[in-house]
């Protein structure tokens, strides 16, 4: 979109294409002879990396929604069933849960790179606006994408986000109501959250279109902040910017690989693996992790109003910096005080997410409120002030004399990031006991599991002896629904032969019907059924067990977790420790005490449990020693029965775990090969440029 | 225009689930409470004991963040019996009842605070706990909506 193209077909097709519609012409312009600055670094290659994500999401997401019900009594099942029975729904589904997350990580990187270099300023104020819209509709997005899985966090994510906008005086509450369609969040508000959530990509992908032809109308910024003077300031895109951004692309799939293959999780929260429960508010409510900032700012503010207006604000804001910050020079690496300005900042964002994941209460609201005025001073007083008292270094006469000029000086240290990192490790420090802690949850001890790690593989005897124990003892009030008998025999399950998966299946009874006479009868089960509930119905659970629910175990491993605290949860993601669920699962088997400690009142019909959160629970002890008699030999230990029924059950909640594991590693070969071809490849490229 | 946004609005099935309900007393004990659901939110009605009753009438009104006095919660001769919605009025979580400082409800989600009388006390919350509309049937029987 630099002019119009000097691009000639020689093909005869494409001529007589070009002369009707000049679209090769456009593409050649805009991405081949394209003229893009010589000096820019890789943190502008994360513009082809979002369009990357953005295509790859609108791809996973369609092939989902093939696959996906949006209905209040199916949407969780059916995510379920992506999971467990598509083919490479696992694969899919992990795509885009973690490609969401990926997206925002992308994003966020590509905005500070534009607050750093001043890419806001004249004449870029249209492109940063855009994106600003772009930002806005990711974040609708990604917040309607979250509530489809219809899981606790979900739908509790869902009430307290559609809530935001009762706090509008007068008519607040009548625009909560055409919201959800009801008088609560409930199916009429899943079903428009589905058709939304489907659309608004291919509005971003619009939006996206608008903000590229901005970028080729004033041009790109780089990391000098001066305009291209001469041809010698500029390449041709391709093979220059291709290249580069092809190295960066696939570096970034590494990244991100590693959380579609071994870490599906750790993006996510545990709770959202209990189906939704409008009955019941999770204890601690908390959004997806690219909205902790803003979520930290709405509830530092003690009003309602002023909390969702300081929310929104915090994102507007955004909007007006072209305007906000006036000073000439538009990189940062030539201004002194605005670059150490710009690293406060980013701590301050960085800790007002960390705050918005823990509880708001105590220290957490003192320092969300220090935060949050950080945040706005930030835009609103530094700033301005700045490109008034600064005295900016001078910038370079040409981009051509920033690449020659490279060579040169270091930057000295930043004395001001030292000093808030410092804070910050202070803040992390002091806040080693975690919510949960406080609410009498003790930390599980980690075990050894066969599972764990990017070579894991279940434990076969273990999971046989595990499906014994479940069924001998836990299936007398636990149900394991999404479980069917066929699974037994799949690859990477207990192992058995698909005949002795049958066998098993006929010892069930399993209820049919209607036959011809109109009534439900008894049959053995089959392979295709799916392992029976004990009670007919959640009530008659209740009713039967002291009015405490026993939850369904075919998700347990992963629907239960304890926070791992900082810095643990920073090393889990390098060592890939995700065995949480696993550790608290087998721990509470056998942390039943006979007697509670001195000073602590057992409510009737409860018993003490260390691991249990309030260690009241109304589950008898379920194991003892000698209760379940193993035919291969295996000790008959609650510690045995523990370690085997966990495992089992791991398997039950994520049936294919092994499959995962060895495709990362296939891909991860793939992707390292690539990423090196395509180093060199763009070293060979960029080899006379510099 | 008219009929895009209006179509957003509760359809006809969900407003004829909505009507009015009726709830048995007689089985709640004294100090007890239950939740039933009308309109999909969950309505708490709690018997409270007379110490409860008295920590609800001793406070100063004047002094609450959002004032309003016992009397005017509860029907007149049926004071024992508080029924409001359990909807936190900060961001719509459910609170636990019997818990906080005020012996009343607590938001676990953002930790506001409900009196005896469901009003609010302490936390973000920025109003009492809204009372249903709702009448006495009989001694023993109240109609919710």
């Amino acid at each position: 979109m630099s002019g119009p193209s000097d691009y000639q077909p020689t093909n005869p097709a494409l001529k007589w294409i070009e002369r009707r519609l000049p679209i090769l012409g456009l593409m050649h312009s805009s991405f081949v002879a394209y003229p893009t600055p010589r000096n820019l670094n890789y943190w502008w290659t994360f513009g082809a990396i979002l369009s990357m994500m953005l295509a790859l999401q609108i791809i996973t997401g369609v092939v989902l929604a093939m696959h996906y019900t949006p209905h209040v009594d199916m949407a969780f099942k059916s995510v379920e069933s992506i999971v467990r029975d598509v083919n490479y729904g696992w694969l899919l589904r992990n795509m885009h849960a973690a490609g969401a997350s990926m997206f925002f990580v992308a994003v966020y990187i590509h905005m500070f790179r534009g607050l750093y270099y001043g890419s806001y300023k004249e004449p870029r104020e249209v492109l940063w606006i855009l994106g600003v819209i772009i930002y806005l509709l990711m974040m609708a997005t990604g917040f309607m994408g979250y509530v489809l899985p219809w899981g606790q966090m979900s739908f509790w994510g869902a009430t307290v986000i559609t809530n935001l906008f009762s706090a509008i005086p007068y008519v607040g509450d009548s625009i909560v109501t055409l919201l959800w369609g009801g008088y609560s969040v409930g199916n009429p508000t899943l079903n428009r959250f589905f058709s939304l959530h489907y659309l608004l990509p291919f509005v971003i992908a619009g939006v996206v279109v608008l903000h590229v032809w901005a970028l080729h109308v004033a041009g790109q910024n780089n990391p000098a902040g001066v305009e291209p003077k001469t041809p010698k300031d500029t390449v041709p895109f391709t093979p220059y910017a291709t290249m580069k951004d092809a190295f960066g692309i696939s570096c970034f799939l590494l990244f991100f690989a590693w959380f579609i293959f071994y870490m599906p999780n750790y993006l996510g929260e545990a709770d959202n693996y209990i189906p939704a429960n409008p009955g019941v508010t999770p204890a601690h409510i908390v959004p997806e992790w690219y909205y902790l900032p803003f979520y930290a700012i709405l509830r530092s503010i003690p009003d309602k109003l002023a909390g969702v207006v300081a929310m929104f604000g915090a994102i507007l804001i955004l909007a007006f910096l072209p305007w906000l910050d006036t000073a000439k020079t538009r990189s940062s690496k030539y201004r002194p005080l605005a670059k150490q300005f710009f690293w406060i900042f980013v701590v301050v964002c960085l800790l007002l997410g960390w705050l918005g994941g823990k509880p708001a209460e105590g220290v957490y609201v003192i320092a969300g409120r220090i935060l949050t005025f950080c945040y706005f001073a930030y835009f609103l007083i530094v700033l301005p002030l700045l490109s008034r008292i600064e005295k900016p270094r001078p910038v370079p006469n040409s981009i051509a004399d920033d690449v020659l000029a490279k060579t040169g000086s270091k930057s000295t240290p930043m004395v001001s990031t030292v000093i808030a990192l410092a804070i910050a490790g202070a803040l992390f420090a002091g806040s080693a006991p975690d919510a949960r802690a406080a609410e009498g949850q003790i930390t599980p001890p980690s075990e050894k599991w066969s599972f764990a790690g990017p070579f894991g593989k279940f434990d076969r005897g273990a999971m046989q002896r595990g499906l014994q124990v479940y069924k001998e003892v836990c299936a007398s009030c636990h149900g394991l629904s999404y479980v069917a008998f066929r699974n037994l025999a799949d690859p990477g399950g207990p192992g058995f032969s698909a005949a002795q998966a049958a066998a098993f299946a006929s010892e069930y009874k399993v209820k049919d019907g209607p036959n011809d006479a109109g009534d439900m009868f008894e049959r053995p089960g089959r392979p295709a059924d799916y392992f029976p509930s004990p009670f007919p119905n959640d009530q008659a659970a209740r009713a039967a067990n002291g009015g405490a629910l026993p939850p369904d175990l075919s998700l347990i491993t992963k629907a239960r977790s304890y926070p791992r605290g900082f810095p643990m949860f920073i090393v889990d993601l390098f060592t890939q420790f995700q065995e949480q669920g696993p550790n608290y699962v087998s721990a509470l088997m056998q942390g039943y005490e006979e007697k509670p400690p001195a000073g602590f009142t057992l409510p009737e019909g409860s018993h003490y449990n260390k691991y249990f959160p309030g260690h009241a629970i109304k589950m008898p002890n379920p194991l003892s020693d000698g209760q379940v008699s193993y035919a291969d030999g295996a000790p008959a230990t609650v510690a045995q029965y523990s370690k085997d029924v966990t495992t089992f059950l791991m398997w039950a909640a994520e049936p294919h775990m092994e499959a995962r594991k060895r495709l990362g590693m296939q891909v991860f070969v793939f992707l390292i090969l690539l990423t090196g071809l395509l180093y060199f490849t763009k070293k060979k490229v960029w080899a006379d440029a510099h | 225009m008219w009929p895009f946004i209006s179509q957003m609005n509760p359809d006809a099935s969900t407003i004829a689930a909505g009507a009015p309900i009726e709830v048995d007393l007689a089985p709640i004990a004294e100090g007890q409470d239950i939740k039933v659901f009308w309109r999909g939110k969950p309505i708490f009605v709690s018997h409270r004991t007379k110490k409860q009753i008295d920590e609800a009438r001793a406070v100063n009104v004047a002094s609450l963040p959002d004032p309003q006095s016992d009397q005017a919660r509860v029907k007149e001769g049926h004071d024992q019996w508080l029924v409001v919605i359990g909807i936190c009025t900060h961001l719509g979580c459910i609170p636990i009842a019997h818990e906080g400082q005020y012996d009343g409800f607590f938001c676990p989600c953002h930790g506001s605070q409900y009196d005896t009388s469901g009003r609010i006390r302490s936390g973000p919350a920025p109003t009492n706990l809204p009372v249903p509309p709702y009448q006495f049937i009989s001694d023993t029987k109240i109609q919710i909506g």
